[in-house]
């Protein structure tokens, strides 16, 4: 049974869906994960001690689960308790809330990074510590993370497949299923990878040039 | 005992038994120290000695252990809730630090802005001042301390001697009653100081703002302050007239301290 290129075009329409999918998931759960790691990230410095430690023990929670444990959590348990959400729905949320734990370490380690004097001259100019975050102490943090943030979208990108197991019809899920119905697995799973590869490795190329472009500039 | 210059009628700033420790090392040790509302103080000593301490706890960086610091009458550290001193939150903070202006050692400017933005940022979001009318205080700043051609350089493309008097412009846009200098020339490269000094030199005879002034530069101690401050163990020593401490001094630490910058 050799490699049947007309099957490919067959089945390409139904893949390139499954694509698509695949894309959105990673970029709306990476959206999710930006914002909320932010918000565990300050959570974390808060002065009240009991929420920051709450919130370290919930990120380290989160760290040492399998998402795949996490997905089901949410897919078969919480319909329990009345909260039924579509599989695209949760499978965003679970993987957004999964790397969101790793994300509030990329902006923790960026945070901490910001000398203490800067601190210190926002404070003696008496901004209000709204305006230190917003005007003086993310602008600057945030750049040197984009290399990172970026290796986690990949990473997200990457980790989609496993929304298939609570019946989102992402990529490898359609392709399984073009599988079961005609019997060849060889050429939809080939080109699973292929559409994986194609995007995956441009990105990584890309955060590899901003890495290089970041530690030029150090201003 | 204080010091009382013409200057003084009523204290800008005024130290109540002022405690501070880190650990075992005393930096503040019931220091009582007032600051007339013009007047300009230098304090010189040992290294170690508090000196820092006592210009950080007034920029509210740094929190004493106990005693009361006034500024312009009011407690800093503290609100006055019937009849009784408490500490003070964020909001009272906010409100009496805004007499203060601190500049820095190692400059601390936002690397992100330039140098007009650096001055112009506080105004806007703290004072509520509008764009045009904060670029135009920051131009003239700016120009004061001899910078009118770096408007839109950033701190990378600043010597130490520029990035120091954008701070001084940037601290002063806020208008403070009282301008902490903070070893402002011991980071720079020797050929550099001459030019932060000289607009301190200016500030000092321009007059109306309080200036507290820790500072390793003896001569430029000598020539600019109302008041020389010698600081060691958490206290005050000896003060006076530079002129006065420097060529006579009375106390046993002082000579030791000044025979020994002399010798080299």
């Amino acid at each position: 049974m050799g490699f049947d290129w007309n099957f490919v075009l067959e089945i390409m329409p139904e893949l390139l869906k499954g694509l698509k999918t695949t894309v959105n998931a990673a970029l709306v759960s990476f959206a999710l994960a930006a914002v909320m790691g932010l918000l565990f990230a300050l959570v974390r410095r808060s002065s009240i001690k009991w929420l920051a430690k709450s919130m370290d023990g919930f990120v380290e929670f989160i760290r040492s689960t399998p998402l795949l444990v996490q997905l089901y959590f949410f897919f078969y348990v919480l319909p329990l308790y009345g909260i039924k959400l579509p599989g695209f729905l949760v499978g965003v949320i679970g993987l957004g809330l999964h790397y969101s734990a790793y994300l509030s370490e990329v902006y923790r380690a960026g945070i901490d990074a910001i000398g203490r004097g800067q601190w210190e001259a926002a404070r003696a100019l008496n901004f209000s510590p709204r305006r230190i975050w917003v005007g003086i102490i993310l602008p600057q943090a945030i750049p040197p993370m984009i290399p990172a943030l970026g290796n986690y979208l990949v990473a997200m990108f990457k980790e989609t497949p496993q929304l298939a197991a609570i019946t989102v019809l992402e990529m490898l899920q359609r392709a399984k299923n073009i599988g079961a119905e005609t019997f060849r697995f060889l050429e939809p799973i080939t080109i699973v990878g292929i559409l994986f590869f194609l995007i995956s490795y441009p990105a990584a190329l890309l955060v590899q040039r901003l890495e290089a472009r970041y530690a030029n500039a150090n201003r | 005992m204080q010091m009382q210059t013409d200057k003084n009628d009523k204290p800008i700033v005024r130290f109540e038994k002022v405690n501070k420790a880190f650990g075992d090392l005393v930096v503040l040790n019931e220091l009582d120290l007032e600051v007339g509302p013009e007047e300009k103080i230098a304090i010189v000593g040992p290294s170690g000695s508090g000196k820092t301490t006592i210009l950080r706890t007034l920029m509210t960086l740094q929190k004493p252990d106990s005693g009361v610091i006034y500024v312009n009458g009011k407690p800093l550290w503290h609100k006055e809730v019937a009849g009784k001193l408490v500490e003070a939150d964020e909001k009272h903070l906010r409100k009496v630090r805004g007499d203060i202006g601190m500049v820095f050692q190692h400059f601390n400017l936002f690397p992100h802005m330039n140098a007009l933005r650096n001055v112009t940022e506080a105004p806007i979001y703290v004072q509520g001042m509008s764009r045009k009318e904060a670029v135009d205080l920051g131009k003239d700043l700016l120009s004061l301390v001899g910078l009118a051609d770096k408007f839109d350089s950033f701190p990378s493309q600043l010597s130490g001697g520029q990035k120091q008097r954008v701070a001084i412009a940037r601290a002063l846009a806020m208008k403070p009653k009282v301008m902490l200098f903070d070893e402002v020339t011991s980071a720079l490269d020797p050929e550099l100081v001459g030019e932060v000094l000289s607009v301190m030199r200016k500030l000092a005879k321009e007059g109306e703002m309080a200036m507290l002034i820790v500072t390793h530069e003896m001569g430029f101690a000598r020539e600019v302050a109302d008041r020389l401050i010698f600081f060691a163990d958490g206290n005050v020593v000896e003060q006076g007239p530079p002129a006065e401490v420097f060529d006579n001094p009375q106390h046993e630490r002082t000579q030791a301290f000044f025979s020994a910058i002399l010798r080299h």
